[in-house]
């Protein structure tokens, strides 16, 4: 194996960790404040499926990006709904949003396009492109750090770099500002922080609707970005790994970040190296696909010490018994 | 027996001789959906031609999940339908469930291998037609690699693989063919975008011409192929019109042939095997205006002539299927 061909692979597991780096992150946060959210899979695909269905009506990536945010928003909001002011329980709330954004999406894009559910191919300009970033070209010459940066760092799409931008982000929101000391109060003891006099419900509202953005950009990403063009379960699963990477990440960003690259990562090996010969002894590509999943089995059994969620999280708040 | 129940029998007679007379033929599209723009359009395009021609009209359903085909194969029996049209392998287990319960409807079963009295199985002779696109793939390549991109991961999508490997061996002798597939799950044949990465995959391996054979999911290589400006094959019906220029060649599987006769003969079909070649016209590779820019009349007389081989019997393309085993291609 090349350097040319480990940095393909960097590539190439960095664009499949996006939508996952932005789940997981919407999760971070709607965790964080004690909601859990089994519902990101459902955000992901309303989003993509909108984005992709506005892109390709208006001819425009950007009006899809606003229409796929404010459809994950909308879907987060229902979730609030349900698990913050009417107190239901959180993990139905987002199973039902799971299967009703499976259904509907296929619904609406069958009505709208006839085409079975999937949106028209998208023309670049209802699509994020690549960014080639200045002087990746010339810089291609120097040695070791002209092909890092021509192939790794640049030619991503916009949303990528966002994405990675998102994480010292959320970090800073998260522990140094006044808001996330509130929100992650609030995930582990929000009768403490009602007695200070602050507000449980908006904390968990607005955190759901940062989830809501986050989410909803994972999933324009999805169709416009990575793809050109929503597909029915287009987002085949990614809302599930995000949240198995949440808890591998013991829910903070930096270690979100690691996670959610390490399954992009494993991906990007199993589709460049179906099947790895080691020495006689042949590594099957099923192996090879299972691994995300047989990692996050044997991570979560123990490696990475503890993983302790938000102690308040899953409980809808009650005043007063 | 009472007046009521002879009634009740008498109506009950009617109801079922007036379903049978009606005789609608119908169709269950595979898990793709209906609008794969591959194998189940085609399969709809031919219902479609039937419908136009003789004013009918037929039963449909889009399965939706893999507990749905009994339930949709015995409804349309049991309303009448005849003949009932299948897409695809993974009824054959069903129909050879249910089939012996209804003996005078009659079912057809394309890419199976159900062995019934009243079934009709179609199997088309996808290596011989995979071996043409394969040849013009080798004869386009400039770099010495071409790759191949599967759905799931079964053996009538190794015989895609193994026939074009062959066909660009026939011309090439030292190509590189990379076969990859999506996955092994029914899911494999709706990721546009694991294909797409795939395709990128083996774009970064040398490879300059890719055949798509994985339903909803080669519409994702067909377009990371256009984007990085490489060369594709589409499948099953003509996709060249999807990326003028970029789309090299479509193999073509005259699904829409099949689901035509079938719904043509009406109650009178014929049961049993049929198998559909380059001879019968079943399989093919697709040429319009489209790639016409991309394929010369040098690699058409190429084909050709490997067409008349197949057809003569002077040429004869190694079947995956029939031992499992490809010669020219390691999966």
């Amino acid at each position: 194996m090349d350097f040319l061909s480990i940095l393909q692979i960097f590539d190439s597991g960095t664009r499949l960790a996006t939508p996952l780096l932005f789940a997981c992150l919407a999760g971070l946060f709607s965790e964080r404040a004690g909601i859990f959210d089994i519902g990101l899979e459902a955000k992901i695909l309303v989003s993509a499926f909108l984005a992709a269905a506005v892109a390709t009506q208006t001819g425009s990536v950007w009006l899809g990006l606003i229409a796929g945010v404010s459809a994950s928003v909308v879907f987060s909001g229902i979730h609030g709904l349900a698990s913050i002011t009417f107190r239901g329980n959180q993990l139905i709330s987002g199973v039902a949003l799971n299967f009703l954004a499976s259904g509907l999406t296929v619904l609406i894009g069958q009505a709208w396009f006839g085409l079975g559910g999937r949106t028209p191919g998208l023309k670049p300009a209802e699509r994020f492109l690549p960014l080639e970033l200045p002087f990746a070209e010339s810089l291609s010459g120097v040695p070791v750090f002209g092909p890092i940066y021509k192939e790794l760092i640049s030619g991503h799409t916009l949303l990528v770099y966002v994405g990675l931008l998102m994480v010292p982000l959320s970090w800073f929101i998260l522990y140094r500002t006044r808001f996330g000391l509130r929100l992650r109060a609030v995930g582990e003891n929000p009768a403490a922080v009602d007695t200070a006099g602050i507000s449980v419900v908006k904390l968990r509202y607005s955190s759901m609707l940062i989830a809501g953005i986050l989410c909803g950009l994972a999933g324009v990403y999805l169709s416009t970005g990575l793809g050109a063009g929503f597909g029915k379960e287009m987002s085949a699963g990614r809302g599930y790994i995000a949240l198995a990477a949440l808890i591998f990440a013991k829910w903070r960003p930096w270690y979100a970040l690691g996670a959610t690259f390490l399954f992009g990562l494993l991906e990007a090996i199993a589709n460049r190296y179906q099947n790895i010969d080691l020495g006689g002894f042949i590594v099957p590509v099923q192996f090879m696909q299972a691994l995300p999943y047989i990692l996050t089995v044997i991570i979560l059994a123990g490696f990475i010490g503890s993983a302790i969620p938000p102690r308040a999280g899953g409980q809808p708040y009650v005043k007063e018994r | 027996m009472t007046l009521t129940q002879k009634f009740l029998g008498a109506a009950a007679t009617l109801a079922l001789t007036a379903g049978a007379a009606l005789a609608d033929p119908a169709i269950i599209f595979d898990l793709g959906g209906k609008f794969d723009k591959s194998f189940n359009e085609s399969g709809f395009n031919g219902a479609e031609r039937w419908a136009a021609e003789t004013g009918g009209t037929y039963l449909e359903i889009e399965l939706q999940s893999d507990a749905q085909r009994e339930q949709a194969l015995r409804r349309f029996a049991e309303v009448g339908a005849n003949p009932i049209v299948t897409m695809g392998f993974q009824m054959t287990s069903v129909i050879e469930q249910v089939a012996p319960d209804y003996p005078d409807t009659k079912f057809v079963n394309i890419d199976g291998w159900a062995n019934l009295p009243n079934v009709q199985t179609i199997s088309f002779a996808e290596h011989e037609g995979s071996y043409l696109v394969g040849m013009l793939a080798a004869m386009k390549s400039e770099t010495g690699t071409i790759s191949f991109v599967g759905g799931m991961d079964i053996p009538l999508i190794r015989k895609f693989a193994c026939g074009y490997a062959q066909g660009a061996a026939a011309v090439n002798a030292d190509i590189t063919v990379i076969a990859n597939m999506t996955g092994t799950t029914p899911a494999a044949w709706n990721d546009p975008v694991k294909g797409s990465e795939l395709t990128r995959a083996q774009m970064s391996q040398g490879s300059d011409v890719v055949f798509a054979a994985a339903g909803s999911t080669g519409l994702g290589v067909l377009q990371t192929a256009a984007d990085e400006g490489i060369l594709s094959i589409g499948v099953d019906a003509n996709q060249n019109y999807l990326h003028p220029g970029s789309v090299l060649t479509s193999m073509l599987k005259r699904v829409d042939v099949a689901v035509y006769n079938a719904m043509m003969a009406g109650d009178a079909l014929e049961t049993g095997f049929f198998g559909l070649g380059v001879a019968e016209e079943g399989v093919g590779y697709a040429l319009d205006e489209h790639n016409a820019g991309l394929v010369t009349d040098d690699m058409v007389a190429q084909v050709e002539a490997a067409k008349a081989a197949i057809i003569a019997g002077t040429l004869s393309v190694h079947d995956y299927s029939s031992d499992d085993t490809c010669p020219v291609l390691n999966f």
